[in-house]
């Protein structure tokens, strides 16, 4: 077995990142892939309380790279799916506690464990970006359709290229296409357009994201939330699938149908 | 009147298409890091040196950054003036 290693990322904060690879790591997971999720946001360690894992670390990345303890030992498996793990970011350090080398070193033990090493990376270009990128086979820029979002994932996806990383693949995440529909948002296409590089996912504006980040379970174990939905044909396409767009404008094609029905339609 | 009232209409009603016209500008600024005063300055000496070798059209001298894709290239559109011109 060997495992491709994803790295997620952004410039920008706030965008989705740990919502995405917590998502990507249970998507995949429920297709019955092994994956490993590991936070590399070290000194702001968040991963574990979106996939509700937070009371159960022992071990941290740090304790690996410094071999406190052993890789198997901090890598916690999730409750819903066993073939799921996370490895945490040690919350009391900073980021110049692991090197890259460190990451690249640790990927390669992993790789032969699993399918997937999925690396949620810390906002801003520096040391912590650095070591989310250095073990990457494939890095997903995550982007809102707002203009600093925009900006910033553009500087990304050139530091990407410079270091022979690319091209990376685009999610652009927190669409409200009825904002779209009234000119107030840019567009999928417009985003697209100005990046230059393949997309691999839309995921919606979806208030259940928040809901599920509350409990701790991420979106894509609620069945009928789009975003959950958007999240799962992402990770289909990692695996090679060809997976269709979603309707975005569901609402409104419901009204349309319903509008055929009474107008004696189909 | 009119027209500025449809300006001002747009420009209320498709924030969109203004973020996508900003960004592509600042897009090239970034991933070149030319600066709009440093395009300027940068056309102003290539005039200065082509001049030295052959009549341009200063005026009508136009310089731009294209995109395609995540490449850029800088155009330089420099009319020259004809022999006739200069006779005159």
């Amino acid at each position: 077995m060997i495992g491709i290693v994803i790295t997620i990322t952004s410039g920008k904060g706030g965008v989705g990142k740990t919502t995405a690879t917590a998502n990507l790591g249970m998507a995949l997971a429920s297709l019955g892939q092994r994956v490993v999720c590991i936070d590399s946001d070290i000194g702001l360690r968040n991963l574990d309380v979106v996939m509700g894992l937070e009371n159960r670390i022992v071990y941290d990345l740090v304790d690996v790279v410094e071999a406190r303890c052993r890789l198997k030992q901090a890598m916690i498996r999730d409750k819903r799916f066993p073939t799921l793990y996370l490895i945490p970011a040690a919350q009391s350090r900073d980021k110049t506690a692991v090197a890259p080398s460190d990451m690249v070193h640790l990927c390669q033990q992993l790789k032969s464990e699993v399918d997937w090493i999925i690396i949620d990376s810390p906002a801003g270009i520096e040391r912590g970006f650095r070591n989310a990128l250095a073990p990457s086979d494939q890095v997903l820029v995550v982007t809102n359709p707002e203009v600093s979002a925009v900006r910033d994932a553009d500087r990304i996806i050139g530091l990407v290229e410079a270091e022979e990383k690319g091209p990376a693949k685009l999610i652009i995440n927190r669409l409200d296409p009825e904002k779209v529909r009234k000119g107030d948002m840019l567009s999928a296409q417009d985003v697209v357009d100005l990046l230059a590089i393949p997309l691999i996912g839309i995921i919606p504006e979806d208030e259940a994201v928040l809901v599920s980040s509350n409990h701790g379970q991420p979106v894509v174990l609620s069945e009928k939330s789009i975003a959950g939905q958007a999240f799962i044909n992402v990770s289909k396409r990692l695996m090679g699938e060809k997976v269709p767009w979603l309707d975005l404008d569901g609402k409104k094609g419901i009204l349309n149908r319903i509008s055929k029905i009474f107008s004696g339609g189909s | 009147m009119l027209k500025l009232f449809e300006r001002l209409f747009e420009k209320s009603n498709n924030s969109a298409n203004h973020a996508k016209e900003r960004l592509h500008l600042v897009l090239i600024h970034d991933r070149t890091d030319l600066s709009p005063e440093a395009l300027k300055s940068l056309k102003d000496r290539l005039i200065a040196v082509i001049s030295e070798y052959v009549e341009i059209d200063a005026a009508q001298t136009e310089i731009q950054i294209e995109v395609e894709g995540r490449e850029q290239t800088l155009i330089a559109n420099i009319p020259l003036k004809s022999p006739r011109k200069r006779r005159s």
